[in-house]
C-alpha cells in the first residue's frame, strides 16, 4: 500500500525532527485528513466489527470528513441487527450505541427498551471491570440517544463501590477481583465509568467518596513518564502489556475528561502536563494503524472540548530564517485540533545562539499580529542577528478578557531555529611555488562565482597552494562544513584533499614531492574542482577552477597502480566477485581390505597367547568355592568386564563425560567387590601358609 | 673356535631353559602376557608402519603405546609378586594384582580417548 508506505516515511521524518531537548509540534492539519481516508479502510463496504466501524466513523467526524452516506446502509444493519436482538453481548451493544449516535439509524419503537433493559441487567450482574465499563457507559449513551426511555440505575452508590474496590493504592485499576494485576489502561476505562455512574445517578453522592476518587487521580498521574522533548505520556508497567503508551494514555485522558466532566470541574493536572500531553499525541505524527489514528484523535478531541484546560499549541510553519531574502519569521497558535485559538500576544523572550548560549540575541520582542491568515510575525532582527543554528524561547500571553473555556499554554516553548545568508568568498588565489624557498612561480586570482579556465603547470618538486575568504553577512569569520579539493585525472582516477580554515583565512597547500606516490606517479593534464558548502550558506558553490599539468617522475617497479576506474561510476556499488570457500580435502585413507586383513594379524598374538596358557597349565583352582566368595569374585570379572564393555561404547559412540560419569560408579562398585575378592584370596593364602 | 662358541651358545640355552621351568607357574604366566603385548606391538610398528604409514598418527600412537603401557605394567606386577624379591615381600601379592589392574583400567581410559 504506496499511502502506507509515505505514512510510516512521514512518521519516520517526524521522529527523527523530535529528537533534542527544542522541537516543533504541528497540530492536526489537512495532512492528517487526507492520511484518514486511506487508514480506516472499509472492506466491502462495512467494517469488520462494530468496534472498528465505531473508531472509524468517530475519527472521520471529529476531523470533518463526511462519509457518512457510503457506509451507513451496511453498518445500520448491523447496529439494528445487535440492538433488537436479546442475546448480544454487552460489549457488541455499547459499540452498536455508539455507531448510532454518529449514524443514527431509525431504530424502531421497541428495540431501545429491550437494550435498556438488557444494560440495567447487566449493570446488576457485573463483576469484571470491563462489563461495569460496558453496561453503565451503553446506558449513558442510550439516555443520550433515546430521551423517552426511563432508565434508573438501581443503587448507584453500590455500583461505585463496587467499582471503586478493583482499583488499586497507586491509581491503577485491576480488570477483576480475581487477577491481581492492575493496569493503567483499566484506570481509564474505571474512570470514564465512575464518571457515567455519577451523571445517571438520580442524587448526590456523598463527597467523600468522589474526593476518594480524586485522590486516585492524583496518584496515578504520578506514574506520569516524559520523554526529553517536553512530552508526557502514560503507560504500562510490564513489559508485556498488550496496551502501548499510545492507547494507554489516551484511555487515561478519555477517563479523566469524562470524570472531570461530571464533576464540573477541572482536569486535576498541571497545566504543562496537560499540554505535554497534547504534545506527545502530536508528536507521533500520523499514525498507520488505525487503532492507533483513533486513539490519537479521540484523545486531542477530549483534551480540545472539556471546559476548564484546552491546550494551545504553538508552531511554525517554516523554521528558516533567510537574511538574503528578508522574510518576517511566521509562528501560528492554535488548538490542538487545527482550530482558532482566542486573543493572545505571543513573545520572544529569548533568542539563544548555539555558539554562545549564555546571552541572547533579542529579549523580549512581541511579534506583530496578521489578523488575515491568523498568524505571528517577527520581521525586524536586531543588527547582530548573523547566520548560524539559534533556539529561539516563545511565551504565549493569553489577553486578560474572559473567554468561555479556559486555555492553557506552556510556559515557555522552545524552538530551534536556523539563521541562513550569503557568503562572501573573497580574496581567491591559486599559486604554484617553488618548495625550497617559497617564492610564487605563477599566480592567479580567481573568481569562484563562475567556472574558470585557470591553466597552470608544476613539477614535483613545487607545491601549490590555494588560499580564500570567507565571511559572513556581518563581517564575522565563517568556517563551512564542506570545503573540499578535488584533483581528476585524464584517466579519471581522482584525489581529494580538505581546505583548512583558521579564523576567516582558509588555506591549502599541496606539497606534490609528497605527494608523489599518493598521486600514483600520474603525470598529465588535472582538472581543479573547489567545492565549499555549509547548512547555513545560501550561496554554496561547486566550481570548476581550470586545469593543472603536473610532471611527476616515472613509476618505480613497487609502486600501487592507480586502481582501474570502469566507466560505469556507480559500478563500485554494484555486487561483488562470488567468494567460494575451500575446505580441506580430506587426506586418503588406506583400504578398507587392507584394514581388515592387518585386524586378523593383530588377532594372530592373542590366540598364541591363549595357545601359550594352556600349555603352561594354567587353571582355575584356587577359584573360591564358599557362596559368599565365590559371587564376589565373579562380581569382581563382571565388573572389570563391564569397564572394557563401557570403554568399547566409549570409542564406538559416547562421549567423555558421560564416560567418566559410569566409570566412576563403576569404579566404586569394582572397588568394593575387588577388595572383598582379593582380601578373602589373600586371607586364605594365609591361613595356607600357616597351616 | 667356532663349534666351541656354538656349542657354548647351546650349553648357555639350556642353561636358561632349566632355570626357567624352575620358575612359579604365574610368573610364567606374566611373561607369557608381556612377550605377548610386546609381540602385538611389534607387529603394529614394523609391518604395519613400514608397509602403510602412520596415518592416522593418533590411532597408532594409542595402539603402539597401550600394548607398550600394559608391558611395562606386567613387568612391574612381575617384580613385586616375585617371592625372590626382598624390597617387596611384605607387599601381598593381591595388592599387586589390585594395582595392576587399576593402573590398566586407567591405561585403556586414556588409549580409548586418544584413538579417536
Amino acid at each position: 500500500m504506496m499511502a502506507g508506505g509515505n505514512v510510516r516515511f512521514l512518521v519516520l521524518i517526524l521522529a527523527v525532527a523530535i529528537c533534542g531537548a527544542a522541537s516543533v509540534f504541528q497540530p492536526i492539519s489537512d495532512s492528517h485528513r487526507s492520511a484518514a481516508l486511506d487508514v480506516f479502510v472499509p472492506v466491502d463496504g462495512s467494517y469488520k466489527s462494530l468496534e472498528e466501524a465505531y473508531e472509524a466513523l468517530k475519527t472521520l467526524e471529529i476531523l470533518g470528513i463526511d462519509k457518512k452516506s457510503d457506509l451507513s446502509s451496511k453498518t445500520c444493519e448491523n447496529v439494528v441487527k445487535v440492538l433488537q436482538s436479546s442475546s448480544s453481548t454487552l460489549k457488541d451493544a455499547f459499540y452498536a450505541l455508539n455507531v448510532n449516535g454518529i449514524l443514527k439509524c431509525k431504530i424502531g419503537e421497541a428495540g431501545p427498551k429491550d437494550i435498556v433493559s438488557q444494560l440495567q441487567a447487566g449493570v446488576k450482574d457485573a463483576k469484571l471491570l470491563l462489563d461495569f465499563y460496558y453496561s453503565v457507559r451503553g446506558l449513558v449513551l442510550a439516555k443520550e440517544q433515546f430521551p423517552g426511555t426511563h432508565i434508573s440505575l438501581g443503587d448507584a452508590e453500590a455500583i461505585f463501590r463496587s467499582i471503586k474496590s478493583l482499583s488499586q493504592s497507586d491509581g491503577r485499576w485491576r480488570y477483576s477481583s480475581n487477577n491481581p494485576e492492575s493496569s493503567t489502561f483499566a484506570a481509564g476505562l474505571a474512570y470514564e465509568t465512575l464518571a457515567g455512574v455519577i451523571s445517571l445517578a438520580p442524587s448526590e453522592f456523598d463527597p467523600s467518596l468522589i474526593q476518594s476518587v480524586k485522590t486516585g487521580i492524583l496518584k496515578l498521574s504520578d506514574s506520569i513518564q516524559k520523554y526529553d522533548d517536553g512530552t508526557f505520556y502514560f503507560d504500562e508497567k510490564s513489559v508485556d502489556a498488550s496496551q502501548g503508551p499510545i492507547s494507554t494514555t489516551a484511555s487515561v485522558i478519555r477517563g479523566l475528561t469524562s470524570f472531570a466532566a461530571s464533576e464540573s470541574t477541572g482536569l486535576n493536572l498541571p497545566g504543562d502536563k496537560i499540554v505535554g500531553l497534547a504534545k506527545f499525541f502530536l508528536g507521533v505524527g500520523i499514525p498507520g494503524d488505525a487503532k492507533d489514528f483513533f486513539n490519537q484523535i479521540d484523545a486531542l478531541a477530549c483534551l480540545e472540548d472539556n471546559k476548564f484546560s484546552v491546550p494551545l499549541i504553538l508552531s511554525l510553519p517554516s523554521t528558516v530564517i533567510s537574511l538574503t531574502k528578508k522574510e518576517p519569521l511566521k509562528v501560528k497558535v492554535s488548538t490542538v485540533l487545527g482550530s482558532k485559538a482566542p486573543a493572545l500576544s505571543v513573545k520572544l523572550t529569548q533568542a539563544l545562539s548555539s555558539k554562545s548560549v549564555d546571552s541572547s540575541v533579542i529579549n523580549n520582542q512581541e511579534l506583530k499580529f496578521d489578523a488575515d491568515s491568523a498568524t505571528y510575525f517577527l520581521d525586524s532582527f536586531p543588527k547582530n542577528f548573523d547566520i548560524g543554528k539559534y533556539t529561539f524561547v516563545f511565551k504565549i500571553v493569553l489577553d486578560e478578557s474572559a473567554h468561555e473555556k479556559v486555555y492553557i499554554t506552556e510556559a515557555q516553548t522552545k524552538v530551534p531555529i536556523a539563521a541562513t545568508g550569503a557568503i562572501s568568498i573573497e580574496n581567491a588565489e591559486i599559486a604554484v611555488l617553488d618548495s625550497d624557498i617559497g617564492s610564487v612561480e605563477s599566480q592567479k586570482k580567481l573568481d569562484l562565482t563562475k567556472d574558470g579556465a585557470v591553466s597552470l603547470s608544476a613539477n614535483h618538486l613545487q607545491k601549490l597552494r590555494l588560499s580564500f575568504q570567507l565571511t559572513t553577512p556581518l563581517g564575522n569569520a565563517f568556517k563551512p562544513h564542506q570545503a573540499f579539493f578535488k584533483l581528476k585525472h585524464e584517466s579519471q582516477v581522482e584525489h581529494i584533499f580538505l581546505v583548512k580554515t583558521s579564523g576567516k583565512k582558509s588555506e591549502l597547500v599541496l606539497d606534490f614531492l609528497g605527494l608523489v606516490e599518493k598521486l600514483y606517479y600520474l603525470s598529465g593534464k588535472y582538472e581543479i574542482q573547489l567545492t565549499i558548502g555549509d547548512a547555513s550558506m545560501e550561496n554554496s558553490l561547486l566550481s570548476n577552477i581550470g586545469h593543472i599539468e603536473l610532471d611527476l617522475p616515472e613509476r618505480p617497479e613497487k609502486a600501487t597502480r592507480p586502481p582501474l576506474q570502469s566507466t560505469e561510476p556507480y559500478s563500485r556499488y554494484g555486487p561483488k566477485a562470488e567468494i567460494s570457500h575451500i575446505f580441506r580435502i580430506p587426506e586418503k585413507l588406506p583400504a578398507k581390505q587392507l584394514s581388515l586383513v592387518f585386524l586378523g594379524v593383530i588377532v594372530l598374538p592373542f590366540i598364541g597367547f591363549l595357545i601359550g596358557l594352556t600349555r603352561l597349565g594354567v587353571n582355575i583352582k584356587s577359584f573360591p568355592s564358599s557362596t559368599g566368595s565365590a559371587i564376589s569374585a565373579l562380581l569382581f570379572h563382571c565388573g572389570i568386564g563391564a569397564v572394557l564393555l563401557l570403554y568399547v561404547l566409549f570409542w564406538l559412540k559416547l562421549d567423555l563425560f558421560t564416560t567418566l560419569k559410569a566409570l566412576s560408579l563403576l569404579g566404586v562398585f569394582l572397588l568394593f567387590v575387588g577388595h572383598r575378592t582379593l582380601s578373602q584370596l589373600a586371607s586364605a593364602s594365609n591361613k595356607l601358609k600357616s597351616a | 673356535m667356532v663349534k666351541s662358541t656354538s656349542k657354548d651358545a647351546q650349553d648357555l640355552f639350556h642353561s636358561l631353559h632349566s632355570a626357567y621351568t624352575a620358575t612359579p607357574t604365574n610368573l610364567k604366566i606374566i611373561d607369557l602376557y608381556v612377550c605377548f603385548a610386546v609381540f602385538t606391538a611389534l607387529i603394529q610398528q614394523v609391518a604395519y608402519m613400514a608397509l602403510v604409514g602412520s596415518f592416522p598418527f593418533n590411532s597408532f600412537l594409542s595402539g603402539v603405546l597401550s600394548c607398550i603401557g600394559t608391558a611395562v605394567l606386567a613387568v612391574c606386577l612381575r617384580i613385586q609378586v616375585n617371592k625372590e624379591n626382598k624390597e617387596f615381600k611384605d607387599l601381598a601379592p593381591e595388592r599387586a594384582f589390585a594395582d595392576f589392574v587399576l593402573c590398566n583400567l586407567v591405561l585403556h581410559l586414556v588409549i580409548i580417548n586418544f584413538l579417536g
